[in-house]
C-alpha cells in the first residue's frame, strides 16, 4: 500500500489554495521546510511571512492579519502550535472568533525519534477545550487535502493536525469529508471503531481481522473531534452499543473521552478507549512507541473481543 | 487626520479622564491609574491623528488603534463614546453584565475596538499583523499602539518587535506608557527595564523620547512621525505619570486597579477639572 505523510497533502494543498485566493497566508515560525510550506513561500512571498522562533508571536500577527481580512494559517508542530502559544490561541483567536488556522505537522508520537519533546500527545484534548475552536486530524494523504481545502473555506478558528511519518493512504481523490461530520469507512453491526489521524489505518485492519472471525465491524474515521459529530456516536450506542475508540493522542481528554461524554450522558453503551497511556514519549520507532501503549490492530482487536464476549 | 488644536485636545484629555474615573467609579471596579497616564497619546490619537469613522467602525481603510495594555480600557471606551462609536450613556455601564464595555476589550462587543486584549504582552502582535497587511495590501493606513512599561516584560513584544523590524512597519506607531509602577511595585523593584528605550532603537525602531503629558510633544511627535517613511516602526518613548490629573492617584501604585469612594472621586472630579 502506498504510504505518504499527512504533511504532504497540506503543503500540496495549501499551495494550490493560494494561489486561487490572495488572502489564503502562511505564517512559518522557521520550520517551514518541515511543515511543507517552502514551494508556498517561493511562489507567493506576497502571501508568506516567517516570524522566525517566535511561535507567540506568530499567532498574534495571524489574529492580526485576520482582522484585515486575511486567511492565515500558521504552520508548526502540534505541539508548539497547541501549547506553545495556548493562551495566545485563546486570547486573540479563539475568544474573538478570528479565522486563523493552526495546521500541525508532527501530531501524537509520528515525530518518534525526536523524543517526548516533540511528541504532541496532549495538544487536541486541551484545544479541544477552549470555546470556538474546531480540532481535526485527517488520516491519510488525500483526507488531508480535503479537509485543508475545507478549513479554508470555513469561517473560524482551527487546529489541523498532521503526520510526520508516512503513512498508508486508504482513500482516493473522490472521497469527500466534512468538517464536524463522521467519515463512515464501513458499516457493521456487532461492534464500533472509532479512530482517527493516524490509527484509522489500525482500524481498518482489525475490523477485518474481526471479520475474519464472523464480526461485523463499523468503522468511523471521526477526524474532526471538536465540533464532534455527536449524532454519529448516538447512533453507534443506540444501534451497536459497544465502541472502541483510537487515537495516536493520550487518552484523557482526546477522542475517547469525547465519545464518552456523549455515551455517558445517554446513560448507556460500552466504551473502550485505545490511546497513549498518559505517558511521556521516547525516542524510539514510531510503531514501537504506538505498541508500547497498545495501540495495535492486536489490542484493537482484542478490545473489541472483550466487549462483544 | 483632523487639525484638533493642541488647545482643545488638552481639553478633551482632561474630559476623557473625567469619563474615565466616573466609569471606574460607578463600576466600583477598573484600572484608573493607567488610564489617566496613558489619556493624552489616546485622545491625540483619536481625536486628531487617526482617519476613523465612528459611523462605520470597520470600514477597511481605517487607522487601527490596539490597547496592548488592556486593562486602561476605560479611557479608550471614553474616547469612543464620546465620538459617538456607541451612544454616549454606554459608558456608565462599564464591567456589568451584558455591556458592551467589557473589564477589558472586546472586539466582538464594542464598536471601534480593533482587537480584544487584557492579557499583557499580546497585542503588539496582533498590531504587527495588521500593518503587515495593510503594507501588503498597498493601503496607507496605520496601527497605534499602547503598551505598557511594565508589559514590556513580556518576551513576546520583543518576538513582535523582531517581525516589525523585518517587515519594514513604519506604519506601526508604539507609544511606551513609561510610568515606572505595575502591581508589585515600581518597574525597578519588581523587574527593571533595562534602557527600555535603547531596547526599542536596538530592535530597529526610530525612538522618540518625550514627555507623554505633555500633549504638545505628542502631537509634534505625532507630526513628526506622519513626514518620516523610512521603512523603520515607530517608538514614542514617554515618560508618564500614573494617576495624571489626580492628585493623590499621581505616582501612587495602589491606584493601579482600585476604584475611588464616593469623597474621592468628588475631589477627583474637581482637579480633574480645575486643576490642582
Amino acid at each position: 500500500m502506498e504510504k505518504k505523510a499527512t504533511r504532504d497533502g497540506f503543503g500540496e494543498e495549501i499551495l494550490a489554495l493560494g494561489k486561487e485566493d490572495n488572502g489564503i497566508y502562511v505564517v512559518d515560525v522557521d520550520i517551514g521546510k518541515s511543515c511543507k510550506t517552502t514551494a508556498f513561500a517561493k511562489a507567493l512571498p506576497q502571501q508568506h511571512v516567517n516570524v522566525g522562533i517566535a511561535e507567540q508571536n506568530a499567532a498574534g500577527v495571524a489574529a492580526g492579519l485576520a482582522t484585515c481580512g486575511k486567511t492565515p494559517f500558521v504552520v508548526t508542530y502540534a505541539v508548539f502550535g497547541s501549547l506553545r502559544m495556548c493562551e495566545m490561541i485563546r486570547q486573540e483567536v479563539c475568544y474573538p472568533n478570528l479565522n486563523v488556522k493552526f495546521a500541525c505537522s508532527h501530531g501524537g508520537v509520528t515525530p518518534a525519534n525526536d523524543g517526548a519533546s516533540h511528541q504532541a500527545i496532549e495538544d487536541m484534548g486541551v484545544l479541544r477545550t477552549i470555546p470556538n475552536m474546531t480540532v481535526i486530524m485527517p488520516a491519510d494523504y488525500w483526507s488531508a487535502k480535503k479537509l485543508v481545502a475545507a478549513a479554508a473555506k470555513t469561517y473560524g478558528p482551527m487546529f489541523l493536525r498532521f503526520t510526520r511519518d508516512a503513512i498508508p493512504v486508504i482513500y482516493d481523490e473522490n472521497t469527500e469529508f466534512v468538517i464536524g461530520k463522521a467519515h463512515e469507512v464501513q458499516d457493521g453491526k456487532d461492534v464500533a471503531l472509532i479512530a482517527n489521524g493516524d490509527t484509522v489505518r489500525l482500524a481498518i485492519d482489525a475490523a477485518k481481522a474481526l471479520e475474519a472471525k464472523g464480526k461485523s465491524v463499523k468503522v468511523i474515521d471521526m477526524h474532526t473531534i471538536k465540533p464532534l459529530d455527536v449524532d454519529a456516536v448516538k447512533a453507534c450506542v443506540e444501534n451497536i452499543g459497544k465502541i472502541v475508540t483510537i487515537e495516536d493522542h493520550n487518552i484523557l481528554n482526546g477522542l475517547g473521552s469525547a465519545v464518552c461524554e456523549v455515551a455517558a450522558e445517554m446513560g448507556k453503551g460500552k466504551v473502550k478507549r485505545i490511546g497513549i497511556q498518559d505517558q511521556f514519549g521516547e525516542s524510539a520507532p514510531y510503531e514501537r512507541l504506538l505498541a508500547k501503549n497498545g495501540i495495535t490492530v492486536e489490542n484493537i482487536v482484542a478490545q473489541a473481543e472483550a466487549l462483544m464476549a | 487626520m483632523k487639525n484638533t488644536s493642541v488647545a482643545e485636545l488638552k481639553k478633551i484629555a482632561q474630559d476623557l479622564r473625567k469619563k474615565a474615573v466616573t466609569m471606574i467609579y460607578e463600576a466600583q471596579s477598573g484600572h484608573p491609574g493607567g488610564s489617566l497616564s496613558v489619556a493624552d497619546f489616546v485622545t491625540a490619537c483619536y481625536f486628531r491623528e487617526m482617519d476613523i469613522d465612528p459611523q462605520n467602525p470597520k470600514w477597511p481603510d481605517r487607522d487601527r488603534f490596539v490597547l496592548s495594555k488592556g486593562h486602561v480600557c476605560p479611557i479608550q471606551y471614553a474616547a469612543l463614546g464620546t465620538l459617538g462609536f456607541f451612544p454616549e450613556e454606554v459608558l456608565h455601564t462599564l464591567r456589568q453584565e451584558g455591556s458592551k464595555l467589557q473589564g477589558h476589550p472586546d472586539m466582538k462587543k464594542c464598536p471601534g475596538i480593533d482587537i480584544s486584549t487584557g492579557s499583557l504582552g499580546q497585542g503588539l502582535a496582533c498590531a504587527v499583523g495588521m500593518a503587515l497587511a495593510a503594507k501588503r495590501d498597498g493601503k496607507k493606513y496605520r496601527v497605534f499602539v499602547a503598551v505598557g512599561d511594565g508589559e514590556a516584560q513580556e518576551g513576546e513584544i520583543w518576538e513582535a518587535c523582531q517581525t516589525a523590524n523585518k517587515y519594514e512597519l513604519d506604519n506601526l506607531i508604539v507609544f511606551v506608557d513609561n510610568n515606572n509602577l505595575q502591581i508589585d511595585g515600581t518597574t525597578d523593584e519588581v523587574m527593571p527595564n533595562i534602557d527600555l528605550g535603547n531596547k526599542f532603537a536596538a530592535f530597529g525602531f526610530d525612538v522618540y523620547r518625550i514627555n507623554g503629558n505633555d500633549m504638545q510633544q505628542v502631537v509634534d511627535t505625532l507630526d513628526a512621525i506622519r513626514m518620516r517613511s523610512n521603512g523603520k516602526p515607530k517608538c514614542i518613548f514617554a515618560q508618564t505619570v500614573k494617576g495624571k490629573g489626580v492628585s493623590y492617584m499621581e505616582n501612587q501604585g495602589v491606584w493601579h486597579g482600585v476604584a475611588p469612594n464616593k469623597e474621592e472621586y468628588e475631589q477627583a472630579m474637581k482637579e480633574l477639572e480645575e486643576g490642582f
